[in-house]
């Protein structure tokens, strides 16, 4: 089938034809079923860099069609047939590329077969949702991923400072009574990965920088020439530790949420290209998880759906254009990850989004679609929608 | 028609006197509500002071974590005013998972009671308990945030030996970092106007300690200096072997309160112990037992009476009293 999608804000004519992207620009074929954008924006779809859950439902609907999934399932993504299973989770509406488990069941000890698991299609390897605390494991396992070019994709957190703690050393967690660990437990972890990737010549991305040194600390790798690359979810620049006022549960997150300050350096760093990518780190959990005392709930969020629009606000604050939010989740990690898609050019795979940056609604973890609605932003009111997805040529949700 | 309620309102500064449901912590309460349920508490001191204003009331203290001295305390407090008391302690292993935590309030809350008395070693525990069932609930202490019948025993326990406590300093002593007790006196001494210090090892002081009190001191000579109270904080076995100070001796040469280092603090001292004691690590025996100084014991007995007070005003509303 053939699509020409016209009148968007951003793009005259867009032609899609045998699962790609055709022509842009030009006339609108004959044969082809005509979509008017009615001026709303056309943009790759997509690619959440950084999910623990392949939730197609909210992804679809939050305009994602692409997902790199951390290794952090049960069993961890340690082995190439459990990488070559996990990329069958969403197929066909969502394509997940995961990344394998960087050492064997995530445990930081004994590397993992990361070649193997690169051969059978993992985009990368990750240490998880914790860091390698082991520096020697750290450093073997980013001179062996540099033999095969393969980026690690690292949670940058001194693991002894950081110990049981579950919110950031400050006035407000010592007042709440909660374990904390200092915001440059951070600072170290990324210091100690940034030396080592130096050291090795290895690609390294950092899942998460939230804290104004971190963030200072890969501003000045960049400047140095050094392949690292970082990222943040939107939690780490929407809120701060007072979030979790009345020991809210839904509000914790790893690494925990900062002072506002580090939340601002977080905006900055988006702002001056710093911070190269914008993810969800969609992670459902149950009641179970999260219907407890502060410090035994799991940390984690779902952000699928709300990717978009939460992203947005950067826009609509002036922090960022909407083309540099979009980069952020579009073409830049295709390129980190070497991702088809994330471009709207000739040849390329045809997942699309149709959104209108002005739309405004609330958010309602009731009314979500995904597996679970830990969110701490619902009855949040956000600017901007999407209203078709686009996977492959397919139409797959439309508002 | 039914006549209308009497009015409770205190015509001095116009509002209810206690308008919470529960007692989660000293951080929610007005100054003038803490100084009132002292004044209640006045009233349950001595002896030979019993009721049975709350016969037929169900009070349950469920302690999630060890306890002798608080259980003991409430279970006395609600059999003094009449109550049927059932405790029901479970092992810090046992439970620990929270959806049987609030099973487990479900299931208390099934049974009526009138109040629940509630211990949780995590922070936060007992509010999120408070949120899941229909009686009011008193927090016994959770984590380490707020002990709220410790902090109003020791406010009246400073208030009869000294007669007041606006302008008195006084220095919280020892493992401040994770110390409810400490948390629930900085904020109640601290609103009800006295100078609060806190001495610690840098270890134990806790970050942004210097925002909740008026001072910090590392030395405990400098600490006491001057001070109308000194309250001292007991100190884990298992963070005094090398975790945070590295031997108990070393702990009692630099921070035990020996009768020599009081010397720096006021000639008429009150010194305070939330207990139990560890002699010769954080306190001597000699100021532990000086007859004089000592307000130890005085806690105790102030225990009974804040807790019979606290029972008494958050059942008023269950129990059918005018104007609550």
């Amino acid at each position: 089938m053939t699509l020409a999608f016209v009148n968007a804000a951003n793009h005259d004519v867009v032609v899609v034809r045998d699962r790609l992207i055709a022509a842009v620009g030009g006339p609108v074929p004959g044969d082809a079923r005509v979509i008017d954008c009615a001026g709303r924006h056309l943009a790759p779809g997509l690619i959440d860099a950084g999910v623990f859950a392949a939730d197609a439902a909210a992804c679809l609907a939050g305009g994602i069609t692409r997902v790199v999934l951390m290794p952090d399932r049960n069993p961890p993504l340690d082995d190439p047939a459990l990488i070559e299973f996990a990329q069958r989770i969403g197929k066909p509406d969502v394509w997940v590329h995961p990344l394998a488990a960087a050492t064997r069941g995530l445990e930081g000890v004994e590397l993992a077969e990361i070649g193997l698991c690169a051969a059978a299609g993992a985009v990368g390897c990750a240490t998880g949702r914790s860091s390698i605390a082991d520096t020697g494991v750290m450093h073997r396992l980013m001179q062996y991923a540099s033999g095969f070019d393969m980026v690690v994709v690292s949670h940058a957190e001194d693991a002894a400072l950081t110990g049981d703690a579950v919110a950031t050393t400050g006035e407000f967690a010592t007042r709440m009574g909660l374990a904390a660990a200092p915001a440059f437990a951070e600072a170290l972890g990324v210091a100690r990965d940034l030396r080592l990737a130096e050291a090795t010549g290895c690609r390294l991305h950092i899942r998460q920088v939230t804290t104004a040194e971190s963030i200072d600390l890969v501003r000045a790798a960049k400047a140095r020439g050094l392949a690292v690359t970082c990222g943040v979810t939107p939690v780490h620049f929407l809120l701060n530790e007072q979030s979790v006022t009345g020991y809210r549960t839904f509000a914790r997150a790893s690494p925990p949420l900062r002072h506002d300050d580090d939340r601002r350096a977080v905006i900055a760093g988006l702002a001056d290209g710093t911070i190269d990518v914008i993810a969800s780190g969609h992670d459902p959990r149950s009641q179970e998880d999260k219907r407890l005392p502060f410090a035994d709930a799991l940390p984690g969020m779902t952000g699928a759906e709300t990717l978009l629009p939460l992203a947005l606000i950067l826009a609509h604050d002036g922090a960022m254009s909407i083309d540099a939010v979009l980069a952020a989740m579009t073409a830049t990690p295709a390129r980190i990850f070497g991702l088809p898609g994330g471009r709207i050019a000739p040849g390329a795979p045809a997942d699309l989004i149709v959104f209108d940056p002005h739309a405004s609604w609330r958010i309602d973890a009731d009314a979500s679609v995904a597996s679970a609605g830990n969110t701490p932003f619902d009855a949040m009111a956000v600017e901007g929608r999407v209203t078709m997805t686009v996977k492959g040529g397919d139409i797959v949700w439309s508002l | 028609m039914t006549a209308a309620a009497p009015s409770i309102v205190d015509p001095s500064t116009g509002a209810h006197p206690f308008p919470h449901r529960h007692l989660l912590g000293v951080a929610g309460l007005a100054p003038w509500e803490a100084v009132w349920l002292l004044d209640e508490a006045e009233g349950w001191i001595g002896r030979a002071k019993r009721s049975d204003i709350l016969r037929g009331c169900t009070i349950i203290n469920a302690f999630f974590e060890n306890s002798t001295r608080t259980l003991l305390s409430f279970e006395i407090a609600g059999k003094r005013l009449g109550a049927d008391v059932v405790n029901m302690t479970v092992g810090a292993s046992s439970v620990k998972k929270g959806e049987t935590l609030l099973d487990t309030a479900l299931t208390l809350n099934a049974m009526h009671p009138q109040a629940l008395v509630i211990r949780h070693g995590a922070s936060g525990a007992v509010q999120l308990i408070s949120e899941k069932v229909d009686c009011p609930v008193l927090n016994a202490g959770d984590g380490r945030h707020e002990h709220p019948t410790q902090a109003l025993l020791d406010a009246l326990t400073i208030r009869r030996r000294k007669g007041r406590i606006e302008g008195l300093t006084v220095a919280i002593c020892g493992d401040i970092l994770h110390s409810r007790v400490a948390r629930s006196n900085f904020a109640l001494l601290g609103s009800l106007g006295a100078k609060v210090r806190a001495v610690a090892p840098p270890t134990l002081l806790g970050d942004a300690v210097d925002r909740l009190v008026v001072d910090c001191f590392t030395s405990m000579d400098e600490g006491l200096a001057d001070a109308d109270v000194v309250m001292m904080l007991r100190l884990q076995r298992e963070r005094m072997t090398g975790g945070y100070v590295p031997s108990p001796r070393e702990y009692f040469r630099f921070y035990g309160l020996t009768a020599d280092r009081l010397k720096h603090a006021k000639a008429d001292v009150l010194v305070m112990h939330p207990g139990p004691m560890n002699r010769g690590v954080e306190i001597d025996s000699a100021v532990a037992d000086d007859i004089v100084r000592s307000g130890v014991t005085e806690q105790v007995e102030m225990g009974v009476a804040v807790r019979m007070a606290c029972l008494d005003v958050l059942t008023r509303n269950q129990r059918g009293v005018a104007g609550w």
